[in-house]
């Protein structure tokens, strides 16, 4: 943590002064092998055709950059999306798990290990796991295997074996605990496909790299389709996978604001929320050292969203950087300004989106006066709805008994 | 380097014709009240080193039985300041030297200057955290060193000797060499490859080689004798005061 005294390798693994690789000794040997392939195998041209083909064919690369004709004319700004919701499996997911799944055939392992929150990263690499051949074992808390049923159904179908994790509370980050413990004791054999940018280096990185597409398309489109960068690029960050996606490409490019949008849960003081970096404070979990929520005693804290998807107490560690250092803006919105969101893209575009990219559009919408009129705006559409309709339903009723 | 109190203690109980016996409880386990009475139980059964675990929330290289002694040990309030206050109290009536076991977060937290202050005066020998490996020790071990508090390191089956001689030219105290490729928790019978790897780091270190996770017999100890100083038991520990025993009747087995 003292840069200072860092080897340059050693400070290859951090950003700023968050990442590193707190790991338990028995993992050293597998990150270090998933370092080399990622130097010897991922840069090779062979590699990069096969998963080129994959994106475009597979996944349906590149996926559209899209301006709202209705929102933006109300808004008096254009109003892009990114639709990562056209994905093959529904969401920006499936890139990470593409990449990752090929890396392992690459490496020769035959098996693909993963955690699962919402179900979504677990759906796209039980997909990517099919696709290759690989075999596949998803973790994932007991209290979402209930909540995300048809997800359960989905990976069950995709020929994933499931696992409930019954420790701690019963969710994400119990399941990546689950899912470490299980590739301490069978790296021979499997590749730890990490869902997000999170975890010891080199996964930020790696993810990053895979997720990096969809920047690269957004900036290419914007100057075809808008003749000029984007003014603002807009995304959720839960791990931060989509988010760190979609801003990479931009990071040298002062002009474009990059705002990462955080859930604030019900938004009232003390409530569980998703906020690790607006609400959060640095610490060690799952491998590096990033922004958490956590007790003072260094316990970490249950965390609550309405989007499954940005349900957990941490955040890459790339995105702890990008806010100490003031490159990117982090906010937060909350639940009903999520659901609000949710229903406006419904109504005025005819698209349902995710509630996790609700959370970046609800920001765009509560932020509208104070962006210049003429601005191009891109919210990184990061996933569909139709995953999260039991949800809706849920409030909706809820919404009814009150009134 | 000079030889560390736990160094000494370790190769005492060798000069003595045996193993050295590492006991390991979460602190505050099974209730706050009685855990210092466990403590005193095992450091009259003759424990030489007791090793007190740091409740954390996300035990990555736990068991279920650890984990849900610690989530426990939480829930009642325990964390790394009762733990060093209760210390600094009782710390002249233990014979055995003290060792504590944790993840990096509480004591980052806690903040490292701080804690290499507190831990000295409540005169803590050595930590072992697993979350920390040789890439990340390099701040916390200057801040013990000062303290003269030794940096334990854990070897697995899979570290290679080129990795034990780095730890070998840093590290202090004794090693913990984990004896399964997987989490704690008593397992029946340990891997072949133990053998070889205990050779192995005993050529890279100088230090005495302890051997911990999965262990709940003597016998299982049998076959790795030779290149063996000590040995470190948790989860079998815990069960055995789970079912109601008390901790001094179970290191009657080992001595």
């Amino acid at each position: 943590m003292n840069h200072h005294q860092k080897t340059a390798a050693e400070a290859a693994a951090y950003f700023g002064r968050f990442g590193g690789k707190f790991v338990p000794e028995l993992l050293i040997p597998p990150l270090t092998e998933l370092e080399e392939a990622m130097r010897t195998i991922m840069v090779s041209e062979e590699f990069r055709n096969e998963l080129a083909l994959l994106l475009r064919d597979y996944v349906g690369r590149p996926s559209p950059l899209y301006r709202c004709p209705n929102l933006s004319r109300e808004l008096g700004f254009d109003l892009f999306l990114k639709r990562e919701d056209l994905n093959h499996t529904g969401a920006h997911k499936v890139n990470n798990t593409i990449g990752q799944a090929l890396l392992t055939k690459y490496m020769g392992k035959p098996v693909l290990l993963a955690e699962t929150g919402a179900g979504q990263h677990g759906v796209a690499t039980a997909t990517a796991a099919a696709m290759m051949g690989l075999e596949c074992i998803v973790y994932m808390g007991a209290k979402d295997v209930v909540r995300q049923s048809h997800n359960v159904l989905r990976m069950e179908l995709l020929g994933a074996k499931v696992m409930p994790v019954e420790s701690g509370t019963k969710t994400l980050k119990d399941a990546t605990n689950a899912a470490l413990r299980h590739w301490i004791a069978e790296q021979e054999t499997t590749h730890y496909c990490l869902g997000s940018v999170v975890g010891p280096h080199p996964f930020p990185t790696l993810v990053r790299d895979l997720q990096a597409v969809i920047g690269r398309e957004i900036r290419a489109q914007s100057l075809d389709q808008a003749g000029g960068l984007p003014d603002y690029v807009v995304a959720c960050v839960g791990g931060g996978s989509n988010a760190i996606g979609a801003f990479y490409e931009f990071v040298n490019d002062e002009s474009v604001k990059l705002v990462g949008v955080e859930a604030a849960g019900s938004g009232e003081p003390g409530c569980f929320s998703s906020a690790s970096i607006n609400l959060g404070t640095p610490g060690v979990l799952h491998g590096s050292l990033t922004m958490l929520l956590q007790t003072k005693e260094g316990q970490i804290l249950p965390s609550h969203s309405v989007a499954p998807g940005l349900d957990y107490p941490g955040v890459g560690p790339e995105h702890a950087w990008l806010h100490e250092s003031g490159r990117g803006l982090y906010a937060s919105v909350n639940d009903d300004q999520a659901i609000e969101a949710f229903n406006t893209l419904c109504r005025k575009e005819g698209i349902i989106p995710a509630l996790e990219s609700s959370h970046a559009l609800a920001w765009v919408l509560s932020n509208r006066d104070s962006i210049p009129a003429g601005s191009r705006v891109v919210v990184n559409l990061s996933g569909r709805g139709d995953k999260d309709l039991g949800i809706v339903e849920e409030i909706i009723a809820a919404r009814r008994e009150d009134a | 380097m000079a030889q560390s109190r736990l160094e000494q203690r370790i190769r005492a109980a060798n000069a003595a014709g045996r193993k050295a016996l590492i006991p390991f409880l979460p602190g505050g386990y099974p209730e706050r009240g009685r855990f210092w009475n466990e403590i005193t139980a095992l450091d009259e059964a003759g424990a030489d080193i007791i090793e007190i675990g740091v409740p954390f929330s996300d035990p990555v290289a736990d068991g279920p039985v650890v984990e849900e002694a610690s989530l426990a040990c939480i829930e009642s309030g325990v964390c790394l300041e009762w733990i060093l206050r209760e210390l600094m109290t009782r710390r002249s009536r233990i014979r055995a030297e003290i060792v504590l076991m944790g993840y990096m977060n509480p004591f980052y937290q806690y903040g490292l200057q701080r804690f290499a202050a507190d831990a000295a005066e409540a005169g803590v020998a050595g930590i072992i955290i697993p979350d920390v490996p040789l890439e990340e020790a390099s701040e916390f071990r200057t801040e013990l060193d000062k303290v003269d508090i030794a940096l334990i390191p854990l070897i697995g089956l899979n570290t290679p000797r080129e990795r034990m001689e780095q730890y070998a030219a840093v590290s202090s105290g004794f090693v913990y060499l984990v004896s399964v490729l997987g989490i704690t928790g008593a397992r029946d019978s340990l891997p072949e490859k133990v053998r070889g790897k205990l050779a192995e780091a005993r050529e890279a270190f100088d230090l005495p080689l302890a051997l911990g996770f999965g262990i709940k017999t003597p016998a299982q100890l049998e076959p790795f004798a030779e290149h063996l100083d000590a040995v470190v038991f948790g989860s079998a520990l815990i069960q055995h005061i789970r079912e109601g025993k008390d901790a001094a009747d179970f290191m009657q087995r080992w001595r």
